[in-house]
């Protein structure tokens, strides 16, 4: 495990608030120092907070979303198995939650429906602290994320428009998440990426924190308080297309070359239980 | 009062100072021991309980067996001899170890080893139970001499009893995982590990296997119970005042980590429930008593967790049993079918002939409070089968055939059940029936048929391989007890 891990953000906190250490944090996380007093955020201005606390359909001033099997109709590019829909029994805020269901049902073609929520043209920004706090759900072919895409992808052809992937999980490793970046020459099964492991617990049992730092040549990637991957442009082996605003992207997905498909064990319905998610700026 | 509390207090720290001492020191002698005990007597004499007085606790320990065991006491092995387990297949091995210098090593039988054809038995804390309520899984390393599958291993003394039935050993050490289905149950349990391997999968020849770093553990990564009862399968059956059924299929999924493992689970770890305490209701040993006329749905729960499967049962009134046999001299009858008599093998007592046969039970017999009753429904034949794989019956010294029947419906005129016997199926094979007319039989009540062999007409009857109970569909619903030929 990286040694920059081992920290607990909650007393780096304070520090963070005196001026005078303000800097040297900054200098620590962008020299990618792995000295034990590594910082995990920085950003503490708060620009974005959805805290689901309106019941019924998602706030439609932050979220829209993506119907169907995806532009071609081939499962987004993954022969992913899902129709997505903005259905409640897909998608809905309940008791202070978002929950984003994964359902076994014959729908429009598909064995499966799920849904999936975007911030774009409602919320882009480039750079800043983006955040969620989730209980993931379980069981083979689940694939769940929670990632950003630049907002130019439809005149800057994926992966030249960039994609952070803060968090996704694949349901039969219930100890395992992974943080990733895709640009020009590193995409998909090439793009750079990182586990990170729970030890003695597992992420569809309880809450937890996926966030990223991102800021002009560097993306640092944690989970609860432990920061375990920084990427900056030495670390990718293309052109680094950070640069530019990108918007949030939270979904279920069902089966498809990544994952595979759910197989006899799976339990449906399957839920992504999102407490809130927030974006800060510096 | 605050005198008697200080001296309370002074009294409880000199009573555990000198528990840790006589630990320590085991040759005290019993004079010392004996004045101590005087001395804390008088002292402690007349005072009620004191506040600081804690209950007994039971050890949280974990570790069973890391170099060696660790805290079961001296007399802690027990081979199910009864089960015809093998006594002497145990040792500690100080050569063999998964880590550090040495771990359990269990010798499997032959099948055929006159000492016993498996090796099975229970490590039972010699001493008091642990408390093991923090823990979510029992965890061990293993390894064999060759592979072997089915391998059933689990924990528990009797009431909460687990067992996972699916283990595989390799040759090389791997670990296994052993999930507690509801460790808030296990405040006091001293069964720690059993095992039970045989040579079903090795030909019957022996093997050896090693066990190292026995322990509980909180894994933290066991999660999302499945909980199922009867298999998992919803049961609808008819039941019987006083008649109790035993709720089996009892068993816990667990996620380990992203693998799924089922456990047996002793009944105790569920809580069942009913719909109607009037008619049917579950113990914490599984036992359904059958009380009241009426409907009533048992289902159960582990841990608030619904379990999947459960038993609706229909209950009519008491069970009307057929009459019991007369006694008979052993060479005078051949039973087929009763609890009164030795019965011979048979290959079945449906044998389902697609496309035609509608008859659905006797696959198996009902076990109604240990005796065995065959109740056909949806009956138009079925037959008995003695030709396949048992031998078949020379009925030539016999003279009759005596067959209980109960017909659970209405009869009507031109109901008929026939009687059909088959010689040397299938080779040469003849046959002969008798038919009895609706008029032989009354809705709800016993009929004893005592037919004579020579009724059947057949010239050879030293090869019956089929009795048939053919109706047509007439008579659809009967109770069959009591089958067998007799001088």
């Amino acid at each position: 495990m990286n040694k920059m891990n081992k920290n607990s953000i909650y007393n780096r906190i304070k520090v963070v608030f005196i001026p005078a250490f303000l800097f040297i944090s900054l200098t620590i996380v962008q020299s990618c120092n792995t000295d034990e007093t590594q910082t995990v955020t920085n950003f503490r201005t708060l620009v974005m907070a959805d805290e689901f606390d309106n019941e019924g359909a998602p706030n439609s001033s932050f979220w829209t979303f993506d119907i169907g099997r995806g532009p071609n109709g081939d499962g987004w590019g993954n022969q992913e198995l899902q129709y997505y829909t903005n259905r409640t029994e897909n998608v809905k805020v309940e008791n202070g939650f978002l929950l984003i269901t994964a359902q076994e049902e014959s729908f429009e073609g598909a064995s499966y429906t799920s849904a999936r929520l975007k911030t774009e043209g409602l919320f882009e920004q480039q750079y800043g602290r983006f955040e969620a706090r989730i209980r993931l759900p379980y069981g083979k072919g689940l694939w769940p994320a929670f990632w950003l895409l630049g907002n130019d992808c439809d005149t800057n052809i994926w992966p030249n428009c960039g994609e952070i992937d803060i968090m996704e999980y694949l349901g039969d490793s219930p100890t395992v998440v992974f943080g990733s970046a895709h640009g020009p020459g590193y995409s998909a099964g090439e793009a750079e990426t990182k586990e990170y492991s729970l030890v003695n617990d597992r992420f569809d049992t309880g809450f937890h924190i996926f966030g990223i730092e991102w800021g002009p040549n560097y993306i640092n990637y944690y989970v609860d308080d432990v920061l375990y991957n920084q990427i900056t442009p030495e670390d990718v082996s293309g052109e680094w297309v950070f640069d530019h605003p990108f918007y949030i992207i939270m979904n279920v997905a069902v089966g498809g070359s990544f994952p595979g498909s759910p197989d006899s064990e799976t339990v449906f319905p399957q839920t992504m239980v999102v407490d809130y998610v927030r974006v800060y700026q510096q | 009062m605050d005198k008697n509390g200080k001296l309370e207090r002074t009294y409880i720290l000199t009573l555990e100072n000198n528990t840790i001492k006589m630990k320590n020191i085991k040759h005290l002698n019993f004079k010392s021991l004996f004045l101590i005990l005087v001395f804390m007597t008088m002292i402690s004499c007349e005072r009620e309980l004191s506040n600081e007085a804690e209950f007994a606790t039971f050890s949280k320990a974990g570790e069973i067996f890391t170099d060696n065991f660790v805290g079961l006491g001296t007399n802690f092995f027990f081979p199910f001899i009864s089960d015809g387990a093998k006594a002497d297949v145990f040792s500690v091995d100080e050569d063999v170890a998964y880590e550090s210098s040495a771990s359990i090593r269990i010798d499997v039988p032959n099948a055929n080893d006159p000492g016993g054809s498996f090796a099975g038995a229970i490590f039972i804390i010699d001493g008091s139970g642990r408390n093991l309520t923090e823990f979510d899984a029992l965890t061990f390393w293993a390894k064999a001499t060759q592979g072997v599958p089915n391998i059933t291993m689990g924990f528990g003394e009797s009431k909460f009893q687990v067992a996972r039935n699916d283990i595989s050993f390799s040759t090389n050490w791997v670990k296994y995982i052993i999930p507690i289905p509801d460790a808030s149950k296990l405040t006091e349990e001293k069964g720690m590990l059993f095992f039970s391997a045989g040579t079903a999968n090795t030909d019957g020849f022996g093997y050896t296997f090693w066990l190292d770093e026995i322990k509980f553990e909180k894994l933290g990564t066991i999660a999302q119970a499945q909980p199922a009862m009867l298999n998992g399968v919803d049961v609808v059956q008819d039941a019987f005042i006083d008649i109790p059924i035993q709720l089996t299929g009892l068993s816990q999924t667990l996620n380990a980590a992203g693998q799924n493992i089922t456990v047996t689970g002793a009944p105790s770890y569920f809580d069942f429930k009913s719909t109607d305490i009037d008619v049917a209701r579950a113990n914490e040993l599984g036992l359904v008593s059958v009380v009241g006329t009426g409907e009533a749905t048992i289902s159960a729960t582990l841990a608030n967790v619904a379990a999947k499967g459960s038993l609706a049962l229909n209950v009519i009134g008491s069970f009307d049993f057929a009459p019991k046999p007369p006694e008979r001299n052993a060479n005078d009858v051949i039973s087929v079918f009763s609890d009164a008599y030795t019965n011979i093998a048979v290959d079945y007592f449906n044998g389902f002939f697609a496309p035609f046969q509608t008859t659905l039970g006797g696959a198996p017999p009902l076990d109604v409070n240990g005796d065995a009753v065959i109740n056909y429904k949806d009956l138009n034949f079925v037959g008995i089968g003695t030709f396949q794989d048992v031998p078949s019956i020379n009925t030539t010294e016999m003279t009759h055939l005596h067959i209980d029947i109960k017909v659970n419906e209405s009869i009507d005129t031109g109901d008929f059940i026939t009687i059909q016997l088959l010689n040397s199926v299938g080779n040469n094979e003849t046959s002969g029936e008798v038919r009895f007319e609706a008029d032989t039989f009354t809705t709800d009540e016993w009929v004893s048929l005592d037919i004579p062999l020579a009724d059947f007409g057949l010239a050879d009857r030293s090869q019956i391989g089929l009795l048939f109970f053919i109706s047509d569909a007439t008579i659809s619903d009967i109770f069959v007890d009591n089958i067998y030929y007799y001088k």
